[in-house]
């Protein structure tokens, strides 16, 4: 399966198997971190489940839509390569990935 | 054996409750008593994704069902508490066992209201609050059905536009002149009548329900105007009872819910109450109520957690809610019911545009209706109660972050 790394918000890094079909957002939560809040399920509604993508590896991305964009400007935090975790479809493609879990705002 | 945290409940509350005991270091016994069968899941997408076929069930689970265990966190689900004695600090369950509690958190939610009009029990009429509801509805919906829902709030128009896209004939039927009555503004709920009559949903205003019809299985439904609708479906939203009778019935305050204050503490120095069944003082509704959101179940239980580990936090989060309907999105902030004012930014009778309201100069609220990047910068002016220039606000090109 390709993997997923992930850093919290300690710094600790994990790598996961990525089940393909899920979202980051899922993956994550389904590795155990608890302090991605993903409040709205993945409906591209809020902005908790804000990450930041390691920037070699942000061009792999398609580009986020307008509704993910004006999320992420909601976010105090918001980083040249800020996404929405729920938004990104974790794909064999994506092996590899490494994403960092955006502080709380 | 006393449970040290026993939370009634295991929605989105509970579980948000039992994660933040986790993250901060509580390492006392936890446990969740669950009336329905599945782990905590997210409710929103019931009546979104969920009905539409467009989310399989185990992707509403708010976590792993392996990962409560790993997190010491007990799972008793097809169980719920029956009876409380807060002197004893001790919960009957409904199957008579007994559990001891140190700290009790109420996060039951609530049922959905029925009908109490003659039919009401018929089959083919469902309600929508859980998994089995929905899972019990899309049984029903094998082939184009005539369906009438009953009730022109959040769920009933969700509900509507998924059944639309799907290709059934759907009927709302609402008691009161307008659509999301209780919940927003009148040049909203007129938006979203056009937008549900342009998709072809007929849309019944001022109209009760006298009874169903049908015999064994409801055939159609008998309306306020004497007309009688044919119906295969009925879906009931008509709003929720909050779950709060052992409660009540141990003495606690329960007007409306089980009252609380700004720490989440019921009459009760061991008995907590969080989510859809508190009522509890906000500072966006100047008074108590009871909020029937992700946001409030969530933030309150964040409270709770704070109470229980013994640094008090007052609950003041702003009020945040959405709703999808169609292609269209609703994002609201604030409580708006009612309120003052109302300045409309774009054309109302063509999305995206957003609706605000201001009492005594101050924004208070807002209804943002394919304008998310209103929400995105409006959120931070309500929840300061900003003062704002009612003449800029009223200008979409005045952008929201550049106000006050």
């Amino acid at each position: 399966m390709p993997k997923l790394a992930i850093i919290a918000r300690s710094g600790a890094e994990t790598v996961v198997d990525g089940e393909t079909g899920l979202s980051v957002m899922e993956i994550i939560r389904d590795a155990g971190l608890d302090e991605l809040q993903a409040l709205c399920g993945g409906s591209c509604s809020c902005a908790t489940c804000h990450i930041f993508v390691d920037p070699a590896h942000f061009g792999r991305l398609p580009a986020p839509s307008a509704d993910e964009n004006d999320l992420l400007d909601s976010s105090s935090h918001r980083a040249a390569t800020s996404r929405l975790s729920c938004q990104i479809a974790f794909t064999a493609d994506l092996d590899g990935l490494r994403v960092t879990i955006a502080p709380e705002d | 054996m006393v449970i040290d945290i026993l939370i009634a409940g295991a929605g989105q509350a509970a579980a948000q409750l039992a994660l933040s005991l986790r993250q901060r270091g509580h390492t006392g016994t936890i446990a969740m008593i669950g009336e329905e069968p599945y782990p905590p899941y997210e409710r929103p997408p019931l009546s979104k994704d969920y009905l539409s076929g467009q989310r399989e069930t185990h992707r509403l689970f708010l976590r792993k069902p392996e990962a409560w265990a790993e997190r010491r966190i007990d799972l008793h689900l097809g169980c719920r508490v029956a009876a409380v004695s807060p002197a004893a600090r001790r919960v009957t369950l409904a199957d008579g066992r007994q559990l001891d509690y140190g700290w009790l958190v109420w996060a039951t939610g609530g049922r959905p209201r029925a009908l109490s009009c003659p039919g009401a029990d018929l089959a083919g009429v469902h309600a929508i609050r859980g998994i089995a509801d929905i899972d019990r509805l899309k049984g029903d919906l094998t082939a184009p059905k005539r369906i009438v829902v009953i009730g022109g709030g959040y769920i009933g128009l969700e509900a509507a536009a998924v059944l639309r896209g799907l290709g059934h004939t759907v009927t709302v039927v609402e008691m009161q002149d307008r659509l999301l009555a209780r919940v927003t503004s009148p040049v909203v709920s007129q938006y979203f009548l056009d937008l549900h009559r342009r998709h072809g949903v007929d849309v019944r205003l001022s109209t009760g329900v006298r009874a169903l019809r049908g015999a064994g299985r409801v055939t159609g439904a008998e309306l306020s105007d004497g007309t009688t609708v044919p119906a295969d479906i009925v879906i009931v939203g008509i709003g929720i009872i909050p779950n709060v009778e052992p409660l009540a019935a141990a003495g606690l305050s329960c007007p409306n819910g089980v009252q609380v204050d700004a720490h989440c503490r019921t009459d009760d120095p061991h008995i907590l109450a969080i989510g859809d069944c508190a009522l509890h003082p906000n500072p966006y509704a100047g008074g108590l109520v009871r909020v029937e959101s992700v946001q409030n179940a969530v933030d309150q239980a964040k409270v709770a957690a704070e109470t229980i580990l013994g640094t008090p936090k007052a609950y003041d989060a702003m009020p945040w809610f959405w709703s999808d309907q169609y292609d269209l999105k609703l994002q609201t902030a604030g409580l708006c019911a009612g309120h003052g004012q109302v300045v409309v930014r774009g054309d109302p009778s063509r999305a995206p545009f957003t609706a605000a309201y201001l009492r005594g100069g101050r924004l208070v609220g807002l209804d943002c209706v394919g304008t998310l990047k209103d929400f995105v910068q409006g959120k931070a002016l309500v929840t300061r109660q900003a003062v704002v220039d009612p003449a800029r606000l009223a200008d979409p090109a005045v952008e929201l972050k550049t106000l006050a």
